[in-house]
């Protein structure tokens, strides 16, 4: 029963995030560090998702880094999401073959 | 407007093909963190998004509370209203209240990445179409990973969890090659994170996301305020 209850403010929360601004607002954000701040924030929270919890996400440090270094490899050279995310599973899965 | 409808659809496809791999991890990750396979199709059901649902998904694992669980949403799902007042503007007469309320459900990163490519005006049609599509990949793709969780050997499975993460690489790394800016921002989040993982452990993992993420993009506002008006894109007027 907790857990509808999670969900139900996930999903309440992630809706309304979208519907207000969608419905409601029609202006351009004026302020330049609002703006800025929205602009960032993507990449802020993807970057502290990340680091450190990727390291703990195959149930080895070892495969999960090896896993990681492929993805920052492909990731660097511009691959697609889809290459970078399968080769990061690929290469954690090769790695731990040998762990 | 069968046609709007169909091309969305058509413009969805590559969309939920992308989508269905990424969220066979969310499922296998989902179901990991002690969750039951509806429960996680009914999270991809009714959030239809990446990083909040790993990040919800850790919030239930670790009995966090349901503030937390609140503000975590609010702060990483916070870009969609960005994405939403812009798409706001391109919309056509089409739009009612209504039709604004169903088609704000599908406001994601790559449905506003496509929609907003789109020349001239969106109808509310093509919005369905491109959102049904995208929404059947995220949440097949759910399912049969955390279907697949207990039928795949462990090592596979155990692999198969890094792919949410190897993607939010993907997104953030080639725009931290060209702008410094974003490289700082990146490298500041992922450094708070590291100190409340290893330091300051009595904050719990969904505020310590909050408090990286906000900290690190104040930073990156302040020290290289972003050119707004760069994401303007030309608008081709359409009869």
């Amino acid at each position: 029963m907790k857990t509808a209850l999670y969900i139900a403010v996930m999903a309440s929360v992630t809706y309304l995030v979208r519907a207000i601004p969608f419905t409601v607002f029609s202006q351009k954000i004026k302020s330049r560090f609002v703006s800025s701040f929205l602009y960032y924030i993507p990449y802020a929270v993807l970057a502290a998702m990340t680091v450190p919890a990727i390291f703990y996400s195959t149930g080895s440090v070892v495969t999960a880094a090896v896993g990681t270094a492929a993805a920052v490899v492909l990731a660097y050279f511009n691959m697609p999401l889809i290459v970078v995310a399968l080769a990061a599973a690929a290469a954690a899965f090769a790695a731990g073959l040998f762990v | 407007m069968r046609s709007q409808f169909l091309k969305g659809m058509s413009h969805g496809i590559p969309i939920a093909l992308g989508y269905l791999s990424v969220s066979f991890g969310f499922g296998i990750l989902a179901v990991k963190s002690g969750l039951s396979i509806l429960s996680a199709a009914v999270i991809s059901i009714t959030n239809l998004t990446s990083a909040g649902q790993a990040a919800g998904v850790a919030i239930i694992s670790a009995g966090g509370s349901l503030t937390e669980m609140a503000l975590t949403q609010l702060v990483i799902n916070i870009r969609y209203a960005l994405m939403a007042i812009s798409l706001s503007q391109k919309t056509d007469g089409s739009f009612t209240l209504g039709k604004r309320l169903a088609a704000a459900y599908g406001i994601t990163d790559e449905i506003f990445a496509v929609a907003s490519a789109q020349p001239g005006r969106l109808r509310a049609s093509y919005m369905y179409g491109i959102i049904s599509v995208s929404f059947l990949g995220w949440t097949a793709g759910t399912i049969i990973g955390a279907s697949a969780g207990q039928l795949l050997p462990a090592e596979l499975t155990d692999a198969m969890g890094i792919v949410l993460y190897g993607m939010f690489l993907a997104i953030i790394i080639p725009p931290a090659r060209k702008s410094r800016a974003v490289l700082s921002v990146t490298v500041i989040a992922a450094g708070i994170s590291l100190i409340f993982r290893y330091l300051i452990t009595v904050v719990s993992g969904g505020f310590a996301v909050i408090i990286s993420a906000a900290a690190a993009a104040a930073l990156g506002a302040l020290l290289f305020p972003a050119d707004t008006g760069e994401t303007d894109k030309e608008e081709v007027p359409q009869s």
